[in-house]
């Protein structure tokens, strides 16, 4: 078991829980966090490169590493590993925002009991992101989501208590149509006198799920995700939750949690049910090409920093999910990229609030102003989060948005085209709405006078928000390399059902 | 050709822009403008060098006997979207872009050298070099773009890059709201342009230029006549395309960003929107022409539009008071010439006069460049004397500023298409296409062109001659108040050589043996002036000149007299025909008060009503049945009771009945 490298991105987690309780003082604590974290990114580079040899010395398998541990017989569950071009991307992003996570909730009060709750929740999402068995997955994303609601509960601002109960009790609900789904799945996996199973790879191979039971399980699943993707119109979670959020609570939700969504969309609802997506995608699209152009809408008019941000991010999900549901490489691969995209610069975002909040004490931008003279690296670093965002090229929005475009083209029906000018008029509208901000918060003069006294960005800070920073710009310098390992996911012998190209 | 000089030159200003922006803050002001400037001056050598060597050294890779051929230096793949459409980062060198080549980096280079005085001990001037770098690699980008998408990616980085110079002064509201502006505005264009995009990359599968302008009729039949709305889709993807081109290049109705544009630093009015970044949408239909010729109606569309904006614009700068803003509705207007030329460059899918229009459109873009780069920087020496933007504050000037007003009325002189300055011999082309293609367009063109020499005089008589105000006395007044001041005075020599450069250029440019270098098919084009026309061009802005010199040349009342008499029509040009104001409420009102707020309500009320509604049933209906559970053994006895009945009472009904 412990020969699957897989295996220990779930060890570390809990090695590091170990090596927190046995923490004395805060800077034991987060030299536990940091030091777990950046294994955590090495090991998953370090199995980037391993993935990109096997598949140069022409290893065409869809996952690798594969790896299935029993632990309970009479459902034949078991603990089932394996990742694609895809995962690893997910695991570098969660990584990655794990690292500048802990920077940014440097100073935070509590920080034995935080940093708990933090790495219990990242240890779900790295489950999630490796695992093959729909059961050990489901049981991976409840770890991930318990925790949020006690991170906000307890170290959250403002109206906490309402916001944690709404964001756990609108993603349980969530669950209980996945739960459904997925057991609706399990009993369709094989065809009649062979053994059920939770394999994921198994059941695509068998083929055996009658598309009228797809049609049922297919909407199940895809909501059940979709409401952690911020579908349209289960998205009211998100700007309470984010706002009410720590800094790093809200970066690893935008910047992983929601990505277990599309994730899922893609990896349970569409790989497994893939006629019943072919035929239902009409209903989604219209759903996530509302969301698009409703968060980007509903972000114009918000006065509070982290609700611009959570309707920005429910626009930019929408996105991801409105790529996915076209069915092709191209336009899923953007997906994937979007899903990078968001993640990185969302971090970003909510990173730089965190900071500007963490002076200021107030997060509505018509009690700021003028921030360029007083914070200029935090300012100059939400220019270029603000840039990302509304896709400037040589950053990581551009290239994921135009790959989603360019695919979600190739559709040569009306209904498609008319969703994806649709979905393309976001690019003006997220242009609007990032730069309402930048002109009221940071350019302008100082409109309050005690804001004159705030310092710049510590030390920690800069780390944290040049890591992202640079992240953003590697992948919209070279994104043929994210590209390409993304999309040997989406080779046509996947979705040779459908003769999908 | 080997590939490092090309790279060179997209790699040094990068460069420059990365190493000012990241370690600007710990230089001083006179190591960042030298780092600036000398970056700037390599370029300026390599791209002339690129030039010179493309058109003149005789290569086979660039001349087949007397054509001039279209060379890729490199294409490299960026990002591969489908196995037939990818984004690819290349280098082309033929007649166009090699003549940006010379543009770009000549008025680049003289306003990093002007702005060492003009933004001289200016707080950010090392993110002023850095932007300026990034706007020049951006732009010099855009031009040399192999790939309609690699043209789109460094279209948007020249817009960023617009939008931090416009922005420059960020504490100034002013300057906040035009940057924003500017931005947003050509997004909503490049809106267009980017589905446009979409549109010909579906039929053609082809994003790179080379296969698509060297076969139009391949991209023809790619299309197989398909037709949306009553026009062919070709011509839709072409007027989308178009769109991007009316944005940047600020064609009406998209003009509104522009004037507001000259919050900025003046040197970038000079560099970003006189001389380049605004003549990108003539360079867009100018790289795709030979698919414009395929369709008439797209040519005929930018006809239509570049004549009303060349008059609007025309009539506005009449008006206007800020000499910058006289300058920018000039500039509009003289695009639009540019753009109207290339309208009528064809017709039937056949090139009138061997393409005389396209050329004479290249060679409007190069003269423009240079005289209208010379009037924003001779604007930038007034400004920077006077302490304003406003011919009010000034009259009288010549006596203060001789290089200044000498090197003025040269830009004045070419603009206004004088012989022998290089605006009379691109602007005569033009005419001489527009006559050529239709009759109508040529006398509207030709009045336009009066207008032009009769608002720029205006505005030169204005400046330095008019009302001689006492200088002197104004310098006490301003002492009094405690401000500095001092008389207008000449600018130093930083600022001077390059109004001096320019305005020997704009004397000369004219006489380049332009139809030699630049003509749409790579053939020689012989330009021969039709002294008809000349002469007639010639003779309405010589009588406009004069009638501006009638009104503007001493102090009188016949201006005000005049604005008098037809009150309403001078307070429409004076607000530039409301367009802000309608543009104004279309955003506030319509956009913001009547989509943004009711969704965001619904958003909070109806959504948010329901799950919160749900909450509420759940917790009440919770409330309503746990009376059951109280505790009291008799009432549970009861319930007991009544359900056992009830139970009894089933059953013998369905057994007995």
């Amino acid at each position: 078991m412990f020969s699957n490298i897989l295996i220990y991105f779930v060890v570390i987690p809990l090695v590091m829980l170990l090596g927190l309780f046995l923490c004395r003082d805060i800077k034991q604590i987060r030299a536990v966090a940091v030091t777990g974290s950046v294994a955590l990114t090495a090991l998953s580079v370090w199995l980037l490169v391993d993935y990109l040899g096997l598949r140069a010395a022409g290893n065409d398998a869809p996952m690798l590493y594969l790896g299935s541990w029993e632990w309970f017989a009479p459902l034949n569950i078991h603990l089932a590993v394996g990742v694609d071009g895809i995962s690893i991307a997910m695991l570098i992003l969660t990584g990655v925002i794990m690292i500048t996570g802990s920077f940014a909730s440097w100073e935070i009060p509590q920080p034995k009991e935080f940093f708990l709750w933090l790495i219990l929740l990242s240890t779900g999402v790295y489950g999630f992101f490796i695992s093959v068995d729909l059961f050990t997955m489901f049981m991976f994303y409840e770890v991930a989501l318990i925790p949020m609601y006690l991170l906000i509960g307890v170290w959250g601002s403002g109206n906490k208590n309402y916001s944690a109960m709404k964001l756990t009790l609108m993603l349980m609900g969530g669950s209980a149509f996945l739960m459904l789904g997925l057991i609706g799945i399990y009993y369709h996996s094989a065809p009649e006198g062979q053994p059920l199973t939770w394999n994921i790879l198994e059941i695509v191979q068998n083929e055996s799920i009658s598309t009228g039971w797809q049609k049922f399980l297919f909407p199940m699943t895809f909501v059940g995700f979709g409401v952690l993707g911020a579908m349209f119109p289960f998205h009211t979670w998100s700007p309470d939750g984010h706002a009410s959020a720590p800094t790093a609570v809200s970066m690893l939700h935008a910047g992983v949690l929601m990505k277990l969504g599309g994730y899922g969309c893609f990896r349970v609802a569409i790989y497994l049910m893939p006629q019943a997506a072919h035929e239902l995608a009409w209903i989604f699209i219209i759903l996530t090409g509302i969301s698009v152009v409703y968060g980007a809408f509903s972000a114009c008019v918000q006065n509070d920093l982290k609700y611009i941000n959570a309707y920005s991010s429910v626009s930019h999900c929408g996105l991801v999910l409105f790529a996915i549901l076209m069915l092709n490489t191209t336009a899923m691969t953007g997906a994937i990229m979007q899903m990078l995209s968001h993640g990185l610069m969302t971090a970003l975002f909510f990173a730089l609030i965190g900071m500007i909040y963490g002076r200021t004490h107030t997060r509505d931008i018509r009690e700021m102003g003028g921030m360029m003279q007083i914070l200029p690296y935090l300012s100059v670093c939400y220019v270029i989060a603000g840039m990302a965002s509304l896709g400037l090229p040589g950053l990581s929005g551009f290239v994921a948005e135009m790959t989603i475009f360019v695919g979600s083209f190739q559709h040569t029906d009306l209904f498609h085209r008319v969703f994806v000018i649709v979905a393309c008029s976001s690019i003006v509208t997220t242009a609007v709405y990032i730069l309402r901000v930048v002109g009221k918060l940071l350019y302008g003069p100082v409109y309050d006078q005690h804001h004159l006294s705030l310092t710049d960005a510590k030390w920690w800070e800069r780390l944290s928000t040049a890591t992202l920073i640079v992240c953003v710009a590697g992948i919209g310098c070279f994104p043929n390399f994210f590209s390409d390992l993304i999309k040997f996911t989406f080779s046509p012998q996947i979705f040779s059902v459908l003769g999908l190209h | 050709m080997d590939i490092t000089i090309p790279v060179l030159i997209l790699a040094i200003p990068l460069f420059m822009f990365l190493l000012l922006g990241l370690a600007g803050v710990k230089m001083s002001h006179k190591l960042a403008g030298t780092l600036g400037t000398l970056g700037m001056g390599t370029v300026l050598v390599l791209s002339y060098y690129t030039a010179f060597t493309y058109w003149f050294s005789g290569a086979p890779e660039f001349i087949d006997g007397t054509t001039r051929l279209q060379y890729t230096v490199f294409n490299q793949t960026w990002l591969q979207f489908t196995p037939a459409l990818a984004i690819k980062l290349g280098f082309l060198l033929d007649p166009i872009s090699a003549l940006m080549l010379v543009v770009i980096p000549t008025i680049s280079f003289m306003v990093h050298v002007y702005s060492l005085g003009y933004m001289h001990g200016e707080k950010g001037f090392q993110r002023y070099y850095a932007f300026l770098s990034l706007f020049s690699f951006s732009m010099l980008g855009l031009v040399v773009a192999t790939n309609i998408f690699q043209m789109y990616i460094f279209w948007e980085l020249v817009g960023a890059s617009s939008f931090l110079l416009i922005g420059f002064f960020y504490t100034l509201p002013s300057a906040v709201s035009a940057c924003k502006k500017a931005f947003i505005v050509t997004r909503f264009a490049d809106l267009g342009f980017l589905i446009g995009i979409l549109i010909l990359s579906f039929y053609t599968k082809q994003l790179d230029f080379l296969p698509m302008t060297q076969n139009p009729q391949g991209v023809f039949e790619s299309f197989g006549g398909a037709t949306f709305m009553g026009a062919s889709v070709l011509t839709w993807a072409l007027v989308l395309i178009f769109t991007g081109g009316m944005g940047k290049s600020a064609m009406l109705p998209l003009h509104i960003w522009l004037p507001d544009a000259m919050e900025g630093p003046t040197p970038v009015s000079a560099l970003i929107h006189a001389a380049t970044m605004v003549v990108a949408g003539v360079y867009l239909v100018a790289r795709l022409f030979p698919l414009y010729m395929l369709e008439d109606a797209a040519l005929q569309f930018i006809t239509v539009v570049g004549a009303l904006t060349a008059f609007y614009a025309a009539v506005v700068a009449c008006c206007q008071i800020d000499i910058k803003r006289i300058l920018a509705f000039s500039t509009i207007s003289q695009i639009a010439f540019m753009m109207v030329s290339l309208g009528v460059a064809s017709k039937n899918g056949e090139a009138i006069h061997e393409g005389l229009g396209y050329m004479a459109s290249m060679f409007h873009l190069f003269t423009h460049a240079m005289f209208k780069a010379l009037l924003f920087l001779g604007a930038g020496s007034l400004i920077h004397a006077v302490h304003s933007n406003n011919y009010t504050a000034m009259g009288g000037l010549r006596k203060y500023m001789p290089i200044t007003h000498i090197t003025f009325l040269i830009g004045c002189l070419a603009i206004a298409g004088i012989w022998p300055f290089a605006g009379f011999f691109s602007k005569d082309e033009i005419l001489t296409a527009c006559y050529a293609n239709n009759t109508f367009w040529g006398v509207w063109m030709t009045v336009v062109a009066a207008m032009t020499a009769f608002y720029m005089f205006r505005m030169y008589f204005l400046i330095f001659w008019w009302d001689n105000p006492d200088y002197a006395a104004r310098v006490k007044e301003q002492e009094a108040h405690g401000h500095h001041a001092s008389m207008p005075h000449e600018s130093p020599l930083s600022m001077s050589f390059p109004l001096v450069f320019l305005g020997i250029v704009s004397c000369v440019a004219g006489w380049v043996p332009f139809g030699e270098l630049v003509t749409w098919d790579g053939h020689e084009y012989h330009i021969h002036i039709d002294w008809s026309i000349a002469a007639m061009s010639m003779g309405i802005a010589i009588i406009a000149i004069g009638f501006a010199a009638f009104l503007y040349m001493k102090k009188n009342d016949k201006p005000t007299r005049m604005a008098d008499s037809c009150r309403w029509l001078w307070t429409a040009a004076l607000r530039r025909f409301y367009w802000d104001e309608i543009y104004l409420f279309i955003t506030r009102r319509i956009i913001f008060d009547g989509i943004c707020k009711p969704i965001a309500w619904f958003d909070r009320h109806i959504i948010d009503g329901t799950m919160n509604g749900l909450a509420y049933v759940t917790n009440a209906a919770s409330v309503a049945i746990k009376g059951f559970q109280s505790g009291k053994v008799q009432m549970y006895i009861w319930w007991y009771l009544i359900g056992a009945i009830l139970l009894g009472i089933i059953t013998a009904v369905c057994v007995l009945g």
